[in-house]
Order: structure tokens, then sequence, then C-alpha cells
């Protein structure tokens, strides 16, 4: 409540009840609110009727076995989507309020807004430096050149590799050790200054200790931005999230806090996912 | 004679392959299962025994058979007869006895050239006649050597597969064997030009005129074979052609891997690779027929004189020969640049024009230099449209309007017609031809070189 | 990372709403959908490249597909067609007589001559293999369809008019110059030029009036670079002015204004707006009224060209067909395909599945890739330097081409096969060798007949491109001129399709202009047929493993 970008776009007010029945005993703004959001990929349909609401400031973990549609419910957030041609996406999606699906609605200024952190770091073959600038200078962030430096040099401190990377800024981002990497994409995804992040996997392809780290830099990051995380390890779920959502052959099976969907998973479903009968 | 001769040959082959089976069965007296390979492998041992060596001496004979005759018959002409001729003197000599030797006389022949085609035809039928035996002769000595190793141990399967393995090096070696046969035929022929004309005079002469040498006391005369108009020409249309396809092959790729829908794609592309499929001679009467009268009304409406085999005209229609081939090329670069850098550039906000310029394009610009590469190779080996399109005077000019002729219009142009190989004007032609095989090859190994390295950073 | 730099980035976001902000976004997608509109614009050049290049074939091409033809009626007479040699006959003659009595009003040898050219000179030849072809029809009167000559035909046609512009652009410009000046009226029907001139008395004395006239009238043109505008000048110009001398002797030596007639072509051109002459193709106006007279009558008519495809090469192109090149390009492929199909499957079979990872086959990749990209012209080069030079083949001859060509393919057929060898998937490899199959059973009984669809596309698709190279062609001289298809054969003189079609391109004759199209849409059809082929066969039969 003390974020001051919940006041920025204030979204519709949810009664106190409807919140409680959402994330009992969490007082979050909701960020995200979804309802009835499916999605086709020509005649396959790849999610059903999913409402998910992701509140404000939080880590909430997407997970689910392979195919569940966690990563397509997560697209659907910054309308990567839209680049697949086949794909089609119904229902609402709002953030603070604004369907991001109206026509008026701008798919480049919402991913500035909705940040986004993939499977594979894809750092571009470009400099450190141009890497993260990349993102301030297409959206007109920096004014100047001296703007732009800071805000590379603070987006990668805030991803934790300015003291690693900061005598070799113009060395190819490509250069990196894949923890690196991973977190050069979180500072360029940083730098375009962003409310929510999307993260898909982003330890998937990483060893333990640069997982670690990122793990750390998540809780860290938490307190500015709303997190969504789709993530394979039940463990890193339970590590980093305060809200889990468990997914299922394309529906929403159950949401709730993490404690709860770990400790005690209302649907049968997820209680075999969990126990690890399947997945 | 050929015909028969392999008939015979395909016969005894077939004769090797049942003696084969017979004898292999009654080494094992009829019990096929006590023998190391099947009945049918010591068959085709022996057939291929018997086929493979004797094809390959009836090639290898008639292949040289022709220039052995011809120099034998050169040796048997009255010397009195052929003193003073020059080299096309005598070719035309000998050319007129072959014809009076197939039957077609005209007027009366001399004597000596009577007498010269009976022995020419006596020369041919006891060279057919020696094949022959020579071909059976030996194929029967192979089948006796073949028949002799038939046994029940005998690893005929082996056998047969080393005769296979060997057919197929050789075949795998005639890619080596046409590129031997290039340099070697370019290189003597260029190094006999270069005992008449000087190197230096060919690369860094100004002035190109070949016919005038054709008279004999101005062999090397001052400047005639100084190839730079020719290679500036070359240049000059290769570069019109460039400028004309590579943008327009370039955005057709951008829009067909970004923009275009599939069922865009599906249309535009085969219309293209229908661009890519026609035969280039076309292309140089569409350059004849169409372009370059259209660029002269063009040039007469606006007051400006532009020639009707201007470079402008051959270039251009060049141009739009290799539109398909950089638009292909540079789409298999841009589609090869892996789809997470689409996404890291969309997920950040970026527009679709954005992440073209600044993530696409560069990281697919060794694929695309590559492809480009190539393409100015082609459009510097590139013949028929040069042919009928544009010049045959070599000027030394930068003028797009005007004339210019190319290097591979000259090699046409000094080849076309009658060849004689002891005159400086055909010789240039393989030295041209040199030239352009070297420049060629340099374009395209570091073109196939960039693009493979280009292929593995992101497989 | 402290509280105080967060919360500094926080309140640095970036404010969407602000119209600078939506300015920028707004220039953002403007640049997108240019880049867009550039790729539409290429995309749409090409394909009107394209459009315009098969139309203009089509629109050059098409009226070669009907030749004009005339009846004609003759009598076979037993006397001048010996039934037992009709061969021999002076076919010539009897067609001339037979044509000649369509007219019988047109004398003179020169009115004659001028009357028979409107009939093909290959008009007794035809007249000929008809009588050999049906020797019953001697004595007898028979009507043979025989080919008009190429200008009436291309007349007939609509493709060249009977009157053509007589002045050229510039001309017109010149003469454009005077007219503006005023000085030109006609007076009586026949345009004059009015000017002053100087009668230099010993110009006069010395006869030279058009001298006079021409330095005079060069006085309109003071910025002309060459002298061209004296052809406005009338012919009788100099007699007007002569004439004008004697009756005004007293002018000699003074400057006078006279009206000097203008010549023919730029007096219709003041009176009429219009300057025409006959098109030269024909030779003189009569020819009109008697081709008008056999069109009225009913005796011309246009059939399809079957002789386009059963005809050889004729220097009249209204006789000259593709037959020898069709079949030089056959035997030539024929030789190619023998060649380039055995040896470029097995080779690419022992790179493919025996190769040994070494120097040898690595030299050997090189090579062919580099062999793929190598001009055509230097093949050619190498077929004149080794085929025909060193082995002593015979020049122009359909095995030459085709060793030339199966070099040229043989990259194609080596890549393409190796790339079906590579679909097969290794089970069924391994499913062959379990058995205990031998590496050479296992390709020979099981890999290769599954890559054989894919091994024949790409032979195809390399054959395709063989039937249209022409540059090795030319240098091995496998541009013969054919005129009979009566000796083919690998080792004889021959042509190919896109030789004839370079060689008709190079011819003056107006009609080969629309054979060369005809031609060209031939092997097209040709190349369409064959790469029709090598896609029916990768869907029918190539299978996604």
């Amino acid at each position: 409540m003390n974020d001051a970008t919940g006041s920025v776009n204030a979204g519709i007010p949810l009664s106190a009840e409807e919140m409680s029945k959402i994330a009992p005993g969490l007082a979050h703004d909701i960020k995200i609110k979804s309802s009835d959001v499916e999605v086709h990929y020509g005649d396959k349909q790849a999610l059903f009727d999913v409402n998910l609401d992701i509140p404000a400031n939080q880590v909430i973990a997407l997970i689910g076995p392979s195919g569940c549609g966690k990563s397509t419910y997560m697209r659907c957030l910054n309308r990567m989507n839209d680049t697949i041609d086949i794909a089609r996406v119904t229902g609402t999606i709002e953030i603070d309020g604004v369907d991001i699906y109206q026509k008026k609605i701008d798919v480049v200024e919402l991913r500035a807004r909705v940040g986004m952190v993939f499977q594979k770091p894809n750092p571009f073959p470009k400099s450190i430096f141009e890497n993260v600038a990349y993102g301030p200078k297409i959206h007109g962030l920096a004014a100047s050149k001296s703007d732009m430096e800071e805000i590379v040099v603070e987006s990668l401190t805030k991803a934790g590799l300015f003291d690693e990377v900061k005598d070799r800024l113009e060395a190819p981002g490509t250069g990196l050790s894949g923890g690196q990497q991973q977190r050069l994409c979180i500072a360029r995804a940083i730098a375009t200054k962003p409310e929510v992040i999307l993260m898909d996997e982003p330890c998937s392809a990483l060893d333990p200790i640069a997982t670690a780290k990122i793990e750390e830099l998540i809780d860290e990051l938490k307190q500015n931005y709303t997190i969504v995380i789709v993530t394979h390890s039940m463990q890193q779920a339970a590590r980093v999230s305060q809200m889990t959502a468990f997914f299922h052959l394309g529906y929403l099976v159950e949401v709730g806090e993490t404690d709860q969907i770990f400790t005690n998973p209302q649907d049968k479903r997820t209680q075999d996912y969990i126990t690890g009968r399947f997945g | 004679m050929f015909g028969y001769v392999l008939i015979t040959l395909i016969a005894l082959s077939l004769a090797g392959f049942v003696l084969g089976r017979q004898r292999a069965l009654a080494a094992v007296s009829g019990t096929a299962a006590n023998l190391h390979s099947l009945p049918n492998y010591h068959g085709y041992f022996i057939a291929a025994w018997v086929g493979v060596p004797a094809l390959v001496l009836v090639l290898v004979w008639l292949l040289f058979q022709g220039s052995v005759i011809d120099v034998l018959l050169m040796r048997s002409l009255p010397a009195d007869k052929i003193a003073g001729l020059s080299q096309s003197e005598l070719a035309l000599l000998i050319s007129e006895v072959k014809s009076v030797a197939g039957g077609a006389i005209f007027g009366t022949p001399a004597a000596h050239v009577v007498e010269a085609a009976e022995r020419y035809n006596a020369w041919q039928s006891i060279a057919r006649w020696a094949m022959a035996a020579a071909a059976i002769a030996l194929a029967l000595v192979a089948m006796l050597i073949a028949r002799a190793r038939i046994a029940k141990d005998f690893r005929a399967r082996q056998g047969v597969e080393h005769v296979m393995d060997g057919l197929m090096i050789f075949c795998s070696a005639i890619a080596i064997l046409t590129t031997l046969g290039i340099v070697t035929s370019l290189a003597i022929e260029a190094y006999r030009f270069f005992q008449l004309v000087s190197p230096l005079q060919f690369f860094f002469g100004l002035n190109w005129e070949p016919q005038i040498a054709i008279r004999a006391d101005q062999v090397t005369a001052g400047g005639a074979f100084g190839a730079i108009p020719v290679y500036v020409g070359t240049l000059l249309i290769a570069f019109i052609a460039m400028a004309v396809a590579t943008p327009i092959g370039l955005l057709s790729a951008i829009y067909l891997t970004e923009y275009a829908s599939p069922k865009v794609r599906a249309v535009v592309k085969p219309l293209l690779e229908i661009l890519a499929g026609i035969p280039t001679v076309v292309y140089g009467f569409f350059a004849v027929l169409v372009v370059a009268p259209a660029m002269r009304n063009f040039g007469q409406a606006i007051g400006f004189d532009i020639a009707p085999n201007s470079a402008l005209a051959a270039g251009g229609v060049m141009g739009i020969m290799l539109i398909p081939f950089i638009s292909s090329l540079s789409d298999d670069a841009i589609a090869a640049v892996p789809q997470s850098l689409r996404d890291g550039s969309y997920g950040l906000g970026a527009t679709k024009s954005e992440t073209i310029i600044s993530v696409l394009l560069p990281a697919a610009l060794p694929g695309i230099m590559g492809g480009i590469l190539l393409a100015v190779s082609r459009a510097i080996g590139e013949t028929m449209i040069v042919v009928m399109a544009a010049g045959i005077i070599a000027s030394l000019t930068l003028n797009p309007f005007e004339p210019v002729t190319t290097v591979t219009v000259q090699i046409v142009t000094l080849l076309i017609g009658d060849t004689e190989f002891d005159n400086p004007k055909t010789l240039a032609a393989f030295a041209l031809g040199l030239v352009l095989f070297l420049v060629t090859l340099c374009l395209n190994v570091i073109a196939l070189r960039i693009v493979q390295k280009y292929r593995e950073q992101y497989d | 990372m402290t509280d105080v730099t967060t919360s500094a980035a926080v309140s640095a976001r970036h404010d969407w709403a602000s119209n600078a902000a939506k300015r920028r976004v707004k220039s953002r997608y403007a640049k997108d959908r240019r880049l867009q509109m550039y790729g539409i614009a290429a995309i749409g050049f090409a394909m009107i490249l394209l459009g315009i290049l098969i139309t203009s074939l089509f629109y050059a091409g098409y009226v070669a597909f009907s030749t004009t033809k005339v009846e004609l009626g003759v009598y076979l007479d037993s006397k001048q067609i010996d039934p037992k040699t009709p061969e021999k006959a002076n076919y010539r003659k009897i067609v001339r007589n037979a044509f000649l009595g369509y007219f019988p009003n047109v004398k003179g040898r020169k009115e004659q001559r001028n009357l028979l050219k409107i009939i093909s000179s290959g008009a007794p030849f035809i007249l000929r293999d008809y009588v050999v072809d049906n020797p019953d029809q001697i004595g007898k009167l028979v009507k043979v369809q025989v080919p008009v000559s190429d200008p009436f035909d291309q007349l007939y046609k609509g493709v060249i008019p009977r009157q053509i512009d007589a002045l050229s652009f510039d001309r017109i410009d010149t003469f454009e110059g005077l007219r503006q000046q005023g000085v030109l009226s006609a007076p009586d029907g026949r345009t004059v030029v009015k000017m002053t001139v100087f009668l230099d008395p010993e110009r006069v004395s010395a006869g030279q009036f058009s001298a006079i006239a021409n330095e005079a009238f060069k006085a309109f043109f003071p910025q002309a670079r060459n002298t061209a505008f004296v052809e406005i000048l009338g012919g009788d110009a100099a007699k007007r002015l002569q004439a004008f001398v004697e009756a005004n002797p007293d002018m000699v030596g003074k400057t006078a204004e006279v009206s000097l007639p203008i010549s023919t072509n730029y007096d219709n051109l003041f009176r009429t707006g219009e300057a025409k002459v006959r098109n030269p193709r024909f030779a003189s106006d009569n020819v009109f009224v008697w081709f008008d007279a056999l069109v009225t009558q009913d005796l011309v008519s246009t059939p399809f060209t079957w002789e386009l495809f059963f005809n050889a090469d004729s220097r009249f192109p209204e006789l000259a067909g593709l037959a020898g090149a069709i079949s030089g390009s056959a035997l030539a492929l024929l030789v190619c395909f023998l060649i380039s199909f055995p040896v470029g499957i097995a080779g690419a079979i022992y790179l493919e599945e025996f190769a040994p990872k070494n120097r040898y086959t690595d030299i050997i990749e090189v090579n062919i890739n580099n062999l793929a990209a190598v001009p055509s012209v230097v093949f050619g080069l190498l077929g004149l330097a080794v085929f025909l030079n060193v082995f002593g083949l015979p020049r122009s001859a359909p095995i030459v081409g085709g060793m030339v060509l199966s070099l040229m393919t043989l990259p194609t057929i080596i890549v393409a096969t190796r790339a079906a060898l590579k679909a097969v998937p290794p089970s069924i490899r391994e499913a062959a060798l379990g058995v205990g199959a031998s590496k050479h059973q296992m390709v020979l009984h099981h890999v290769l007949p599954l890559a054989l669809p894919g091994i024949l596309t790409g032979t195809i698709i390399g054959l395709a491109q063989a039937l249209g190279e022409t540059a090795p062609l030319l240098l091995i001289g496998m541009n013969a001129f054919i005129p009979s298809v009566e000796n083919i054969g690998i080792m004889q003189p021959a042509t190919a399709l896109p030789t004839q079609i370079f060689a008709w391109a190079d011819s003056p004759e107006r009609g080969f202009v629309s054979r060369t199209s005809a031609a060209i849409l031939v092997l097209l059809g040709f190349l369409a047929i064959m790469n029709a082929i090598a896609i029916f066969l990768r869907q029918r039969f190539e299978r996604k493993w």
C-alpha cells in the first residue's frame, strides 16, 4: 500500500470481501485482474476460462506440468501472443483497471510497463551497455547521454550485475556466463522502468549458484515490481513466491498463498502434482 | 562400333555373372548356405571384373583416339605440302582431309588430300578394330582371373563392395577433376597468351581492341590487349545490378520473414522463385525487347541520350535476375536468427521495425553479407544478359548511359565462331576466363565461409 | 542496493500519458509502417517486373503461334512433274505461275517480282513435300496452303503498319522551331519558306543555287549542332531560286526575299499535321492492293503454327521452327542425365554414408560447393579446351554439350542426394544393420530407395537448370544452323533451345522477334513442366519422418 505506483493509476477498487476471497490474509492492491481468459492456437485451445487476480508488489509463481498453459497465460499479460500469427486471446485482462486487450492499448507501451525475462538468456549480439540501453533508447526514456548512462548503471546495479561488468561495458553481452546473461536480461527489462516483470522459467538454463543469485534478486525486486514467475521447480516456487497458481491442461486449478498451496492444497490435482504423482 | 563393343561387353558381363553363380554353386555342390557370400555376389564379382576395366579402356581409348590419329595424320602429310602453313591453315587442311574421308567432296581435292583421307579412313578402322579386340581381350582375361578366385570361402560380397567403393570414390572425385580441369586448361592457355602478350599490358593496359590483332603483323600491336576497360565495364554493370537487387531483395526478405502473413508468403515466395528459374537468355531478350527501348524512349522524352546497349539496361535487368537470389539468402539469414532474440526485443516493447533494424539485421548481417558476395560473384560471371544487352566495344567509362563491355561478353565474342588456338585473340579469352574464375572463386570461398560460420553460430 | 536508489528509480518512471510520449509512440509506429511499405513496394516492384516480363513475352510471342497462309490453287501438270521423280520438278516455276495466275493483270518483271514477294520463299518446298507425300494428286488441281512472307505475315497480324512516321522526334522538333518563326505558309497547296538570300554573283555565275539557299536557310537555326536541317528545304528549292534569278537578273549581288518550297515530308507535316511514308519493308504501294485482294477473296487464313514445333531452323522467320533445337536439347539433356545421375548419386552416397571425415573429403566438399557457384561460361571454356581440343570430340555435338552440362548439374544432384539421404532416419539404418546387412546392403536396399523421390526431385531441378543454360553451349558451338532434322545424333552438329533463342534474337527480320518470344514461351513451358513434375514428386512421395 505504501507503493507509489499503486496510486498512479487507480484500478477498480476491490472490496475487502473480494480481496479476502482471492488472497486471504493479503492486504495488497490488485495489480492484474484476468477474467475468463481463453487462448486458441489455430484450432487448438490452450487456455480455458482463467480468472486470476495478481496483487501488486508480490511474487506470484505459476506452476504446473509442461503444456499446462502457464507460459501461455503469462504471455497474455504483455500480449506476447500477438507475435504468433495463429494465436487468439479472448476474455479481459486488466492492469491497474485498464483492459490491455482494448484496441486503443498500445503494445509498445504495454510491454515497456510489463517487462519480460525469458527461459533462455537471450542477450542481443551487442555490447552489455547497448543491451541495457536498448529499451530506454527505443522508448526515448533518456534525454541525454549521461541520463542513459545513469539508467544503465542503475539497472545493472539493481540486477546485481554492475560490479561484475563495470570494467567491460563495451564487451559483447553474449560473452558473459549463463547466469550473468540472465541477470543482464533482467537489467535490460528493468531499464524500461516496468511495473510488472514476467519471468518465464528464468533459471531453467542455469546452474544452482547462478539460480540462487537470481532468486535473491527476485526477492529484492519485489519491493518495486509486481513479479510473475513461471517455474518448473516446486522448491523455487516455495522459495521466492508469496502466491502460487497451479495450472493443469489449460485450466487454472487452484490459486492461493504459497504456504497454503504447498501445505494444504484444496484440489486433488494440485496435491498430486505437489507430491509428485504426475508432472 | 562403339555400340557393338558396348553390347559385347554387357553380354560378357552377363555371361560372367552366370558363370560366377554356377561356379560358386558348383564349389559347394549346390548348397548355397555353405558359401561365404550369396551365389549372386560371386556372379556380380565376375561381372564387375569383366565389365569395368574393359569399359574404362574403351572410354579412355575413345577420348584419345581422335587426337592420336590427328597427330599421325599431320605427320604423314607430305612435308612439301605443309611447309610454311600456319597452324590454322594446317587445321583447315586436316578438316578438309576429314570431310573428304567422310565422303563430303566439294570440287576436286588435291591428290595428297585424297591420299591422306584414305589413310585416315584406314587408321580409323584399324583403331576401331584394335579397340574392340583390346577391350574384349581384357574382358576375357579378367573373367579368367576372377573365375579362378571363386571358391567356397571366397568373400565375394566384400570383393563386390570394394569395387563399388572404388567407383563411388571415383565419382566423388569428379568434382575435384573438374576443378583441376578448369584450372589447368585455363592456366595453360593463359600461359600461352602471356607468351604473346605481356601480363603487364593485359592487367594494366587501357586499350582493348582484340579484333584488330587478327592481322599477322599486329599480333601484339601496342595496347590492343589492355583489359582495364573490360574490368571496369564488368564492375560497373555488376555495381548497377547490385544497386537494383540488394535493396529490393533485402526489403522483400524483411517483409516476407517479419511482416507477411503465411498466406502472402505462400504466394509471393514461389513467384520470386519463378523469377530465379527463368533462364538468363530470356532476361537478355527481355532487356533487348523491353527494357533498353523503354529506357531509350524515356531518355528521349527528357532530352537525354541513352545508348540502346547502355550499362544501365544490362545492369538493371541483371539486377532483376539477382533479386530472388538475394531475397532467399537474406530470408534464410533473417529466419536463422533465434526466436529468443525477437522475443527479447518485443518483450521490451520494441516495434517490428525497431526489432528488425536494431536486432535482427545486425544479428543476420554476416549471413546477408555472404549472400551479397555470392550475388556479386554471380553478377560478375553472368553471361547471356550482357552478351545480348551490353556492348562489345571496350570503352573506359563509368557513365551508366554509355555502352560498356564485360569479361564474359569478351570471352563469348572472342570464342564464338571459328576458334584457332595459335591466335592471341582466342587465347585472350582464356586469360580473361582465368581472371574471372579466380575472382569468382575468391568471392565464393569467402562468402561460403562467412555463411557457414554464421550458420554455426546459431545452430 | 539501498532504498534511496530504488525509490529514486521508481519516482522516475516514465509518464506514458504525456503528450510527448504519445507523439513519440506515434512516430515509432509510423516508422514501422514505413518499413512495411518499403517491403511491400520492393515485392510489388519485383512482381510487376515479373508481370511485365511474362506479358511482354506473351504479347510479342503469341502472334508466332499462328501463321498467315494463302491458299494456292495449283494444277499439278504431269508434264511438269514426272510421277517417277516428283522431287525433281521445278516447283519454283510452278508456284510462281500459280500465284501470278491470281493476278493476270500484273505485267512487267518488276511488278511481278514485287507480287511474288507476298508469298514465302519456302512455298516451292512446301509444294514439293506435298507432292512427294501425295503422288496420286499429280495431274489434278490441288489447293495448298503456303505461308506468306514475313512482312505480310506481320502486316496481317497487325504487328507492323503499312505506313510509318517519316520523321523522327528531333526532326519534328527542329521543324517546329522553324514553324514558330512564322516564315512558313502554304499559299497554293505547297508549303514554302520565306527567306532572305544574298545572291552572291560568284555563286550565281557558277550555278550554285542550292548552296545559296542552304547558306541563307542556316540563319533560321543559329543553335543547330549539325546541318541535318537542310533536308527541310525541298529538292526543287534551288531550281525555284534559279528561276527567280533568271526572272530578276538585276537582283544579283543584292539580298532578295524569296519563298522556296520545302520537301515533301515536311510539307505534309505542315499542312496535315503528320508525315507518313510507306513502311520500307514493302516494295510498293501496289502490294497492299494485291494483298487486300487476296484477303477479300478469302484466300488468306491464319492456322496454328505447327511448323514452330515440326520445322527446323530457317533463315525465313515464317518457316523457322524449333524441331532441331528441341531434339538437340533433348539429346544433350539425355547425355547429361546419363552421366550426372549415376555419378552424382554414387558420389553423394560415398560422401554421405562411407567417406571418413578427413582432408580428402573436406576438399571434395569445398570443391562441390564452389563448382555450384563457378560462372557457367567457365564450364564452356573447360569444354572447349578439354573435350574439343584434348579429346578431339566433334564441335557442336550434343555429346559435348551434355558432358559440359553434366559437370554443371553434378553439384546440384550431389547436394540434393545428400539431403535426401540425410533425411532417412537412423532407425531404418539400425534396423537394416541389426539383421546383419552389410553397410553397402543397408544403403542399397533400404536407404537409397527411401531417398529416391528426393533424389529425383533434385535431378529434375538440376536438369531444368541445364536446359536453360546458354553460355557454355555457345562456346562449344552448339548454336549450329540446323535447317533439317534428318541428320540428328549425339555426334552430329546440333543446336539447343536456349542457343536457338539467342540466334533468333540476333536476327534482323521482324518476324524473328515473335519467333524468339514464342521459342522462349516453349522453353519456359518445358521448364514449367519439369518443375511441376519435381513438385509433384516432392509432395507425393517425400515423407516427413
